[in-house]
């Protein structure tokens, strides 16, 4: 198949004349921008968890509070459409965090309101975080059964 | 008479005229660098309508409209509107057309149609097939992002590579007399693929096509680039731009004193929209507007527009699919 192999070779060629010309991303300018702003988000987090701690709640109880907390701040600066413009410059600092998370579905839940509210925002609401959900529940399903049968 | 030349040329017998031409664009067109070229601007992305697809149908309508009325024609004059746009089964282009109630091809070449539309409403003139044809193109941010990438509230980051999808349409018309530039030969491109997969390089992925065919052109009419004043490319930003000129060099043709790309005029550096450009709008806004204006005011005599567009979708790059990219030119002279 001398053909196929010709267009292998234009295929390489091309990408590799591409890969001199195309431009990287500024990983360190990223890098720092997630770092920061991933962080601040976490220091967000860190005092709605004190303040919870300090009205008399054990840590563990207010961590489910400060969560829901975080998720409806993620909500609610989606919803001003402050936070892909955050996204876009810290990029895995404000995707990581729980307010990720809530960007996430109330994103497309936003988008596609339009196409009504069963086939448009309760089937597209997942759209972005349905794998995260469903391959986050199986890993959770394997690490409890090692867990289990450790015992 | 023989019209067609070489292998996928047609140079016109009786070349149809660009009587009139009409855009529209969105905010940020309104604020990049040919803010000053645009016959309507909308104030938001959704202009006061319901959704962004019954946004991008309604600047199509309208640029259709204004075009026709800017050469003194009824909408009853035009024989056939030549039209299309990004969305599956064309949906703003289709909408648009309800209204208009006029004959009706939809093409689809993704941000090559505003030259197909010339090239083929050009091709039913010249055949004598029509007297007064609209070609017409249209692309929405908002409404090509939501069904090719994300939804358009959530936070990622876009490569350097990346480009910008216009709001905004453009319309020209097409006739058989009258004054203005002179639609004299075309160049049907062919598919090209050189394995780009990323959705987001979609500049360099068509690169090779807008070369191909600026190469076939120049084979079948004999004609040097330096024949042009400028050769234009649709949207291929400014990292698709570059490859083009190697590509070119590669093949001994120095294209880089007349060549630009419309990609790369229409935003500012400081809009962040990387790359530059991209979308149907792309070459029809600059055409249609800066690039016309230009040659009736006989600062740009003869030109070649090269539409070029990525064919893939948003399944075929899920199953891991290359990008096929095709390119069509169309010679315009004063």
């Amino acid at each position: 198949m001398p053909n196929d192999i010709n267009k292998q070779q234009a295929q390489q060629a091309y990408a590799q004349k591409l890969s001199k010309v195309q431009p990287k991303p500024p990983l360190l300018k990223n890098i720092a921008w997630a770092f920061v702003v991933g962080g601040l988000i976490c220091v967000v987090g860190q005092f709605i968890m004190d303040y919870f701690i300090s009205i008399g709640m054990s840590k563990k109880e207010a961590a489910a509070p400060t969560s829901a907390v975080m998720v409806f701040l993620g909500a609610f600066f989606t919803g001003l459409g402050i936070y892909d413009e955050l996204g876009k410059k810290a990029g895995a600092g404000s995707i990581v965090p729980i307010t990720g998370f809530a960007n996430s579905i109330v994103a497309p839940a936003m988008e596609f309101k339009r196409e009504g509210y069963v086939f448009g925002v309760g089937a597209k609401m997942f759209v972005i975080a349905g794998p995260v959900l469903v391959y986050g529940m199986v890993t959770a399903f394997i690490v409890g059964l090692i867990y289990w049968m450790r015992q | 008479m023989q019209k067609k030349q070489g292998k996928q040329s047609i140079v016109f017998a009786n070349p149809p005229i660009i009587t009139s031409t009409a855009n529209i664009g969105g905010p940020m067109e309104g604020e990049g660098l040919l803010g000053n070229y645009f016959d309507h601007l909308i104030e938001d992305n959704l202009n006061n309508l319901c959704s962004w697809e019954k946004c991008e149908s309604y600047m199509l309508e309208q640029v259709i409209k204004t075009a026709v009325n800017k050469e003194n024609s009824e909408i009853t004059d035009i024989d056939c509107v030549f039209a299309g746009d990004l969305l599956n089964q064309l949906m703003s282009t289709h909408f648009a057309l309800r209204e208009l109630s006029r004959p009706f091809v939809g093409l689809y070449g993704a941000c090559s149609t505003m030259a197909l539309s010339m090239l083929v409403g050009a091709m039913m003139i010249d055949g004598g097939f029509a007297n007064k044809v609209a070609g017409a193109a249209s692309s929405h941010h908002d409404a090509a992002e939501r069904q090719y990438r994300f939804p358009t509230e959530l936070g990622v980051q876009r490569p350097p590579v990346a480009q910008w999808t216009v709001t905004g349409a453009g319309a020209a018309i097409l006739s058989a007399t009258g004054q203005g530039p002179k639609i004299t030969c075309a160049t049907v491109g062919k598919i090209v693929d050189l394995g780009i997969k990323d959705p987001n390089a979609l500049g360099p992925a068509m690169a090779p096509a807008a070369v191909d065919t600026l190469w076939q052109h120049i084979q079948d009419t004999g004609r040097e680039p330096a024949y042009y004043d400028m050769i234009f490319t649709g949207d291929l930003g400014s990292v698709g731009k570059t490859m083009v000129i190697q590509l070119m060099q590669e093949k001994g043709l120095d294209i880089s004193s007349n060549y630009e790309d419309c990609g790369c005029m229409i935003y500012s550096e400081s809009q962040d929209a990387h790359a530059g450009a991209s979308g149907c709008a792309s070459s029809a806004v600059v055409f249609c507007g800066y690039l016309y204006q230009m040659l009736v005011a006989g600062k740009l005599n003869k030109i070649l527009l090269i539409g070029t567009g990525s064919l893939h979708s948003p399944t075929s790059y899920q199953q891991k699919e290359s990008i096929p990219c095709i390119a069509h030119a169309v010679a315009i002279e004063m």
